[in-house]
């Protein structure tokens, strides 16, 4: 496997077509009657914490992690349905508020549950079509919504015009989404974890549709998922987030095949497979947004603070106090943790000609 | 004498346009200790064999067959005799452990309901019980004393470990257990459940769609497409080298990470799974099959030995002895 292909496959354009900078998202919590009056705060959940995020035109952008690490809040931010509390989301370099409407056309989500995504009273056309009602999009209505359905996999597009969504199977349904979504001609597919609800065989035929409308189209997409096989079946580049933060960010060869975060490590460790169960699993449960941790935010679950790793690299009080953010180790390659600093860092400084950033 | 032992089950339900038939025909066997996985998609009839082994589906449900736990037919159980044989002999674990609990009571009355109930200890007995079986499932003694809300998803479901251990049952059905869940803590229950599978000699029947996960959990393996068993084997080579092409196509959906196989090339099937009312005719797989030929269509394949203790229903499979099941 070599670098130079690598970077060919997850760069088609260099140009970033959508960037989140920095973006901070914050919920502030329900104060109870008690404390209301005592004057204690409610509590402030920071979902996200300080991500920032470029996808080129073409390239697809897995974002994963455990439930409750912001890669859902990260994605309807970058919607537009979360308005950030800091930084700021840009399509084709321009702040998207400027021009919210427009952006809405040109970036679409698809929802993880189809059923839940249309409307059960409408008829196929009529979901489909109501996105070129609203956009007031010129062309004939009819036959965009054809070619709509078509490009999703619906053929004949005739025969489903009139269908109701309890009577199309739930691949199909997830078909009609996007069909919904493609018929705006967008450049950006947001995707929050599309395939989950499907059947196991189903799934892999709406991946192929997603990979075929980004070779078709040129279509950018960021898949929000759990699932790091599928981030493997479909995705160029992969970010794992943690806690509000990515922690890892890289091609998809290197982050699932050589992680150099511990977190990442252990998502892929549970990953089932033949033969395992031998494998370390993470104590505890998803960590709580609105109490974060000091130092780095994994280190209270980190099996190399607990096992003694990080303490025998010198970098143990480092992971307990030192909040870091991500650092470019190989070429493309970034992750926010003491320890692979430490130990691939040198490296990394010859390899890349980078230095790390002046935090650490 | 094998534990369970399922013969010709076959369950409909009923529905407007006449019986629908959820199980056609399974037989399955499970000895002591060991670990059967049932895999298949939404509506190919696994969860209905869940309940009907300990009969709890809904009263307007047809079901026929036999279905022998420790030597007696449950199917044709008198009510008193089914109540013992529940929870005492046959446990369930469900995948709804979010609303499977009593939001109003505490957790160790509700894990000493059944020992109570079932006579098998005093109320004493039962409170003391409790705080061993918390223990075992990895939750603290006292955590007996909270209402269901102050636990996380993955506790709950813990907690209904817990509670299906109760009456020491030989059998653990255990219906998508860790689905629900987020994926590290659906590491932490799998774990969990395989250890006390083994500590306790338990014979579970674990049922899921993921077949990644009954790999690692299961001695064998079943497949169950359309309320049939398509394939059954040793888990390892009913993942890794599938005799049915459906088998084949399921397991493609679970793509093993770092090999370039499956790199941007997702495994699926066309189409969908059959509606149980109109069944294709012959196989009920050849409309998806990739290799269906103009036999499949007219035969309905029994399960063909594909290797010793593997059989397959597929014409494909290159055995000529079929083992008498399934049609």
């Amino acid at each position: 496997m070599s670098r130079a292909r690598d970077r060919r496959e997850t760069a088609p354009s260099s140009e970033a077509l959508l960037e989140a900078r920095d973006v901070h998202v914050s919920f502030t919590g329900r104060t109870g009657l008690l404390s209301g009056i005592s004057g204690r705060a409610a509590p402030v959940a920071r979902a996200v914490d300080g991500v920032s995020l470029a996808v080129k035109q073409g390239e697809i952008v897995a974002l994963a992690g455990e439930s409750g690490c912001g890669k859902t809040t990260l994605a309807r931010t970058i919607m537009g349905l979360e308005r950030p509390t800091r930084g700021d989301v840009f399509y084709e370099g321009r702040p998207i508020r400027d021009d919210l409407r427009g952006y809405r056309r040109r970036v679409q989500m698809v929802f993880q549950d189809p059923t839940g995504a249309l409307n059960p009273r409408q008829t196929i056309y009529e979901s489909v079509a109501e996105g070129l009602r609203i956009h007031k999009l010129p062309g004939v209505e009819e036959s965009l919504v054809a070619d709509a359905l078509t490009r999703a996999g619906l053929r004949p597009a005739e025969r489903f015009f009139l269908l109701y969504p309890h009577e199309l199977s739930g691949g199909q349904r997830q078909r009609a989404v996007i069909a919904g979504a493609m018929v705006l001609n967008p450049k950006v597919l947001v995707a929050d974890e599309p395939v989950s609800m499907l059947d196991a065989s189903v799934r892999g035929e709406i991946l192929r549709l997603l990979l075929q409308l980004r070779d078709d189209f040129g279509l950018s997409l960021i898949i929000v998922t759990h699932d790091l096989g599928l981030a493997w079946t479909v995705a160029d580049r992969v970010a794992v987030m943690y806690l509000g933060r990515i922690v890892e960010e890289g091609p998809a060869e290197r982050v699932l095949t050589q992680p150099l975060h511990p977190y990442t490590r252990a998502l892929l460790d549970i990953v089932p497979e033949a033969g395992g169960l031998e494998r370390p699993v993470l104590k505890g449960e998803p960590p709580d947004p609105s109490n974060i941790p000091p130092g780095c935010r994994f280190h209270p679950r980190c099996p190399a603070v607990a096992g003694g790793t990080a303490a025998d690299a010198g970098v143990e009080s480092l992971c307990r106090n030192e909040d870091l953010g991500l650092v470019e180790l190989r070429p493309g390659h970034m992750v926010a943790c003491h320890l692979a600093l430490k130990t691939h860092g040198d490296a990394a400084t010859a390899d890349a000609g980078g230095s790390p950033v002046p935090n650490v | 004498m094998s534990l369970l032992t399922v013969n010709d089950l076959r369950v409909e339900y009923a529905s407007s346009g006449g019986w629908v038939p959820a199980v056609r025909g399974v037989d399955l066997t499970l000895d002591r200790g060991q670990v059967l996985g049932l895999a298949g998609e939404s509506g190919c009839g696994k969860s209905t064999i869940a309940h009907a082994l300990l009969r709890l589906l809904p009263p307007e449900t047809r079901v026929r067959g036999e279905v022998f736990l420790n030597g007696q037919d449950v199917l044709q159980l008198k009510p008193g005799r089914l109540r013992a044989v529940r929870w005492a002999e046959g446990a369930i674990v469900f995948q709804g452990a979010m609303h499977a609990l009593n939001p109003v009571r505490r957790i160790r009355d509700q894990l000493a309901e059944p020992m109570i109930l079932h006579g098998q200890r005093s109320d004493k007995e039962a409170h003391l019980r409790v705080g061993e079986l918390l223990e075992q499932v990895g939750l603290p003694a006292k955590r007996g004393a909270d209402y269901p809300h102050e636990f996380s998803g993955g506790q709950r479901q813990r907690v209904m470990i817990a509670m299906a251990l109760a009456c020491d049952p030989a059998l653990l059905i255990a219906d998508e257990p860790t689905t629900a869940l987020d994926v590290m803590v659906q590491a932490q229950v799998l774990n969990l459940l395989k250890e006390l599978q083994e500590d306790l000699g338990l014979a579970m029947l674990f049922i899921t769609h993921d077949l990644s996960v009954l790999v690692e959990v299961c001695d064998r393996i079943a497949v169950m497409y359309a309320g049939r068993i398509v394939e059954e084997g040793p888990s390892d080579r009913v993942f890794g080298a599938p005799a049915h092409p459906y088998t084949k196509a399921l397991a493609g959906a679970f793509p093993t990470i770092g090999d370039p196989i499956f790199r941007r090339a997702p495994a699926g099937l066309g189409g969908d799974p059959p509606d149980p009312q109109a069944l294709p005719t012959g196989c009920p797989f050849h409309p998806r099959c990739p290799q269906a030929f103009d036999e499949c269509p007219r035969v309905d394949p029994p399960l063909f030995r594909a290797e010793e203790g593997h059989v397959a229903a597929c014409l494909l499979v290159p055995d000529d002895q079929p083992q008498g099941v399934g049609a």
